[in-house]
């Protein structure tokens, strides 16, 4: 660019400073924070918290399920209104932080299970009622949703459950007291028996 | 293709649309002519089409809400002993080059938004056109106007 007023303008447009504002919380008052999410470290690796106005919404591995991924299937099912806002998520990370501590057996969170369908529904409804530090098979869990034959199929949804950890798709084992998968790896599984054995 | 979370057109479009305003209404109300276009853009976000250019989109709601701030600072009573706005005449280029960006704030509102929009929102003639609701000849021309009527402060 040779000419002295033009070059003086794009030198001048790259110093210019964006103000920061808080648009989360603007977007919040506004009503119109359909999704806020926040990528969160813990024992278990980082995580993505998702949340609505209904309640927590997603819990992933973000080494397992790529972030970017998580959110675009949200934007897609959920809604696209998706902001990054750590400070909507202080209760599930403050509630999070402390059961890994051992200091929370039970979450006293709402949850949206917008994510969770049909069958899958019903299989988490009745893992959600398994008591910490306790487990039950794929068999018992189908048996109890009136699908007894259907225990690979509760494997699956499982394996799909949305909001792990808070869900305890993890206190879901095969008989005879093997470990079986989880979503975010076996591993993984056996830490979080561990911590609820004490 | 289905939208990306709003979030991504945030961490791509955010830094361009806060400047734009910046030099459009300055630095003090900028803080709310941007906070009142990424909520009409977090509005009106899930209507979008998908494949839209979304910087153009983005560049006409700020241009829109530049505008309104501009109209409601006008109608704004100036308070006796008020400073004058702080254009420091001796700023070099490549800082806060407030003596020029006054000077295009005096430009009328076409010549206004063709000229910080090439320059800060880094729009080509066509989307100028676009954001102006104008033919691509108008926009060159009012672009052009504006930098002749720049250089004729500044020569």
């Amino acid at each position: 660019m040779s000419d002295p007023l033009e070059a003086r303008l794009a030198a001048a447009a790259r110093a210019l400073e964006a103000p920061d504002v808080d648009f989360p919380a603007r977007a919040r008052d506004a009503g119109l924070a359909d999704v806020a999410y926040t990528v969160e470290p813990s024992p278990l690796g980082e995580l993505l918290l998702a949340i609505t106005p209904r309640g927590l919404l997603k819990v992933s591995y973000a080494d397992i399920y790529p972030s970017d991924a998580a959110l675009e299937d949200i934007s897609r099912r959920v809604s696209p209104r998706v902001l990054e806002d750590a400070s909507a998520l202080d209760d599930v990370r403050r509630e999070l932080d402390e059961y890994f501590a051992g200091r929370r057996r039970d979450f006293d969170l709402p949850l949206d299970r917008t994510l969770m369908r049909g069958f899958g529904r019903r299989v988490l409804d009745r893992t959600e009622r398994i008591p910490y530090g306790h487990v039950a098979t794929y068999g018992e869990v189908a048996r109890d949703i009136g699908s007894p034959r259907a225990s690979r199929a509760t494997g699956n949804a499982l394996g799909a459950n949305p909001i792990p950890i808070v869900v305890p798709c993890h206190r879901v084992i095969r008989s005879g007291g093997v470990i079986g998968n989880y979503g975010g790896g076996p591993e993984r599984k056996i830490q979080l028996l561990e911590l609820e054995r004490g | 293709m289905p939208l990306p979370p709003f979030q991504a057109v945030l961490d791509e479009h955010r830094d361009t649309v806060a400047r734009f305003l910046v030099a459009w209404v300055g630095p003090q109300e900028a803080e709310d002519a941007l906070q009142e276009t990424l909520i009409s853009a977090l509005r009106a976000y899930p209507r979008l089409r998908a494949g839209s250019n979304v910087r153009a989109w983005m560049l006409t709601i700020a241009r829109n809400k530049a505008m309104d701030s501009h109209r409601a600072r006008a109608r704004r009573p100036v308070l006796v002993g008020e400073p004058l706005e702080s254009g420091s005449a001796d700023a070099m280029p490549g800082e806060q080059d407030e003596e020029l960006w006054h000077a295009v704030r005096e430009l009328p509102p076409k010549q206004r938004a063709a000229v910080t929009l090439r320059f800060v929102g880094d729009l080509s003639h066509g989307e100028i056109a676009t954001v102006l609701d104008c033919s691509e000849a108008a926009a060159r021309r009012s672009l052009h106007e504006g930098l002749a009527k720049l250089r004729g402060e500044f020569a």
